[in-house]
C-alpha cells in the first residue's frame, strides 16, 4: 500500500469564511458616477457626445470597479466584476445594431405604414402621387412563402425522419447529410436561376409565376428545415423509442406518435426559423415571380409581387418629378413601410409559432 | 397467459463482438426468475433478446433457438412487433411518455398502436392495470395529470401498469429498482410477488437481496474477462443456489468473495 501524499497545504489570502462585501447597488452607482465624471468632463470642454460619454464611461466603470472590489473584496471578486462588466458591455454592444435597425425601420416605416397601405395596391399609381400600397405585394409574399413551406416542410422533415431514425450510420445517410451541406450554400440567385429553368422545361422561356419563386424558395428552406428537424429528433431520449417497441408498438407508429409528437415543440420553430430565412428573399423572386403592379392570387398564372421585390422597387425608382400635388420622397417612403411591414410578418408568424410551441410541448407540472 | 420460455444455445453478437455465449434455460410461467451477475456479464442482453428488444441496436443478432410455448421467437415469418406485444418489458429507468397524462400513458399500449376502444372501456383497463400496479389510490383524482409529474417510484410502478394492460404472457424487468429509493422498491417487490399469479416474470437485478426475496428460480451469468463472452454458470432453485450453489464462482460471487 502507497501512503497516503498530503496534498500541499495552499496559503489563503484571507483565513476564515468572511470577506468583504460591497453593498448591492454599488455598482450602479459607480456606473452613474462614470458616466458623470466623463459626461461633466467633456461638457466642460465644452464637446459633449452621447457615444464617447458612454464608451469612455465604460471604460472609466471598469477600472473603478476592478480596483475597488479589488481592495474591499479580494482579487478573485474583482476578476468576476471585470467578467461581468465584459459580457453586459458585449451583449450591449450586439444589441445596439438590432434597435438601431428597429428604430430607423419604425422612423422611416410608420409614416406611410396604416390601412390604405396595406389594402391598396399600386395599380394606376405614378409619378409623386399620394396614393398606391403593398397589398398586392403583401398577398404575394404570404402565399408565395407558405406554397414553399407546402414543399418542403414535408421533403424536409422525411429526410430528417429518414436520417435520424432509419440511416444515421448508412452511407446514403451521411451522403444525405453532405448534400445537405452543400445544399445550405446555395447563393440565392442560383436557385432562382434553378426554378427559372426547370419552369422553363413546362411552360417555355421567359415564365414568370408566383409557383417557380415558391420552388426557388423551397430549394433554401429544404436544407434549413432538415438541419433543423434532425437536431430536433436527436434530443428525443431513446428510451422513449424503446417503451414503444416494448408495447408492440411498429416503429412507423412509434416514429409519428411519440418522436413527432415530443419533438413537435422544436420542429414547429425549425419549421418557423426556415420560413424567417426565406421570406425576406429578393433575388430570386425578382427572377422567376417578377415585378407587378397590381394583384394576382393566382400562383400558377402569370407575374406576382412580393414584399422584398416590391422594396427593391420603390426604392430603385428614387425620388419622383417634383409637381404641385407630387410628394417626391413617395417612393422611399412606401419601401421603408413595405420592410416595417415585412418585419411585422415575420415577428406575428415567430409568436404564433411560440404559441403552437408551448400548447405542444410536454409537460411536466407536479 | 402466463407462458413459458425455452432458450437453447442462444449466442447473442452486436456486430462481430460476440456477447454472450452458449446459454440453455427453461423460464418456468407464473413464477419469478432472477438474472444476477457482474456487470457487463451479458444478462440484460439476454433479456433483451427475449423480447427481440435486442435486434432494435444496428447490427445486433442472435443465433440458437427461444420458444414461447414451443412456438420459435425467431421463426421466419415471427413478426418482431407481435412478439413484443405478448413480452412486455419493463425499464431500469422509469420512462413515461412525456407529452401524455397518466390515463394516456397506461393505455399508451393500445392507443399508439389505433387501436379503437370507448371511453368505458380505456377507463376499465386503466383502472385495473393501475390497481394490478398498487398506484391506483394514489393517482385516481389526477389521471389527467402529466405521467412525468409523478414521482421516481410512481412512474416505475405506472410503466408497470403500462406494460401489464396490454395483457402480455410474459413480462421483462431490466433492474426496476435500481434508480428508487427502498421504500419505492419494496413497493415494486411486493407488486412483483402480485403479479408472478398471472404472470411468467424474468427480472435481471444487482441486488442479491432482492434477488433472493421476489425469485423462485436464480440463473447466475458471469464472464471470463474483459472482452470475452457472458455465459450462463448456473440456474436453479433460489434457495439452492443462495445456500448450497454447485459452482464455486456462484458462491463467490454471492458470498462477496469475488474479483
Amino acid at each position: 500500500m502507497a501512503t497516503v501524499q498530503t496534498p500541499p497545504s495552499v496559503e489563503l489570502s484571507s483565513p476564515g469564511l468572511t470577506r468583504g462585501k460591497l453593498p448591492r447597488y454599488a455598482p450602479v452607482v459607480l456606473l452613474v458616477l462614470s458616466f458623470a465624471a466623463v459626461g461633466g468632463l467633456f461638457a466642460a470642454l465644452g464637446s459633449f457626445s452621447v457615444p464617447l460619454t458612454v464608451f469612455l464611461g465604460i471604460i472609466l466603470y471598469a477600472v473603478v470597479i476592478l480596483v475597488v472590489t479589488t481592495f474591499v473584496e479580494g482579487a478573485r471578486a474583482a476578476r468576476d466584476r471585470l467578467a461581468t462588466t465584459l459580457m453586459y458591455s458585449a451583449f450591449g454592444l450586439a444589441v445596439v445594431p438590432l434597435v438601431s435597425l428597429l428604430w430607423t425601420v419604425l422612423e422611416n416605416g410608420l409614416e406611410r405604414f396604416n390601412g390604405y397601405f396595406l389594402t391598396t395596391t399600386m395599380r394606376g399609381v405614378f409619378g409623386g402621387m399620394d396614393a398606391g400600397g403593398a397589398y398586392h405585394a403583401i398577398m404575394g409574399t404570404l402565399e408565395i412563402t407558405a406554397f414553399a413551406t407546402v414543399i418542403s416542410v414535408p421533403i424536409g422533415m422525411l429526410t430528417a425522419i429518414y436520417l435520424v431514425e432509419y440511416g444515421p450510420k448508412s452511407k446514403l445517410g451521411r451522403g444525405i447529410t453532405f448534400f445537405v451541406d452543400v445544399m445550405t450554400g446555395i447563393p440565392s440567385i442560383v436557385a432562382g436561376l434553378f426554378a427559372y429553368a426547370l419552369f422553363v422545361l413546362f411552360f417555355g422561356p421567359g415564365v414568370r409565376m408566383g409557383a417557380a419563386g415558391s420552388v426557388a424558395l423551397a430549394v433554401l428552406m429544404i436544407p434549413v428545415v432538415v438541419r433543423a428537424s434532425e437536431e430536433m429528433l436527436k434530443l428525443v431520449p431513446n428510451e422513449l423509442r424503446e417503451a414503444a417497441y416494448a408495447l408492440g408498438v411498429p416503429k412507423w407508429l412509434t416514429i409519428v406518435k411519440v418522436v413527432l409528437r415530443t419533438a413537435a415543440a422544436g420542429l414547429v420553430t425549425g419549421v418557423m426559423l426556415a420560413i424567417a430565412r426565406v421570406i425576406g428573399e429578393t433575388a430570386p423572386l425578382l427572377i422567376v415571380a417578377g415585378v407587378v403592379d397590381s394583384a394576382n392570387f393566382d400562383l400558377f398564372e402569370g407575374r406576382m409581387m412580393t414584399l422584398p421585390v416590391f422594396v427593391y422597387g420603390q426604392y430603385t425608382q428614387g425620388l419622383a418629378p417634383p409637381g404641385p400635388d407630387s410628394i417626391i420622397t413617395i417612393n422611399y417612403d412606401r419601401a421603408w413601410a413595405a420592410a416595417l411591414t415585412l418585419i411585422l410578418i415575420v415577428m406575428v408568424l415567430n409568436l404564433i409559432a411560440r404559441i403552437i410551441a408551448r400548447i405542444f410541448s410536454p409537460k411536466t407540472g407536479r | 397467459m402466463a407462458k413459458r420460455l425455452d432458450i437453447s444455445d442462444l449466442n447473442i453478437y452486436y456486430g462481430d463482438f460476440l456477447a454472450v455465449e452458449g446459454v440453455s434455460m427453461a423460464v418456468e410461467p407464473r413464477a419469478v426468475t432472477a438474472f444476477i451477475g457482474p456487470s457487463g456479464c451479458g444478462k440484460s442482453t439476454v433479456l433483451r433478446s427475449l423480447n427481440r428488444m435486442h435486434e432494435v441496436i444496428p447490427g445486433a443478432y442472435i443465433e440458437g433457438k427461444i420458444a414461447l410455448d414451443g412456438e420459435d421467437l425467431y421463426g421466419r415469418d415471427v413478426d418482431p412487433v407481435r412478439v413484443r406485444r405478448s413480452i412486455g418489458m419493463v425499464f431500469q429507468r422509469p420512462n413515461p411518455f412525456p407529452t401524455m397524462s397518466i390515463h394516456a400513458n397506461v393505455i399508451a399500449g393500445m392507443k399508439l398502436n389505433n387501436q379503437r376502444m370507448s371511453k368505458a372501456q380505456a377507463d376499465e383497463v386503466v383502472e385495473t392495470s393501475l390497481r394490478g400496479a398498487n398506484l391506483w389510490s394514489e393517482v385516481k383524482d389526477r389521471l389527467n395529470k402529466p405521467g412525468s409529474s409523478l414521482s421516481g417510484g410512481q412512474q416505475q410502478r405506472l410503466c408497470i401498469a403500462r406494460a401489464i394492460a396490454v395483457q402480455p404472457d410474459v413480462l421483462l424487468m431490466d433492474e426496476p429498482c435500481s434508480a428508487l429509493d427502498p421504500i419505492s422498491t419494496l413497493a415494486i417487490e411486493d407488486l412483483i410477488g402480485k403479479l408472478k399469479q398471472d404472470y411468467t416474470i424474468v427480472i435481471v437485478t444487482h441486488n442479491m437481496q432482492q434477488a433472493a426475496r421476489v425469485s423462485d428460480q436464480t440463473a447466475f451469468f458471469n464472464l471470463a474477462g474483459v472482452g470475452q463472452p457472458g455465459k450462463l454458470i448456473e440456474m436453479d432453485a433460489t434457495e439452492k443456489i443462495f445456500s448450497n450453489p454447485n459452482q464455486k464462482a456462484t458462491e463467490d460471487y454471492i458470498s462477496g468473495r469475488f474479483g
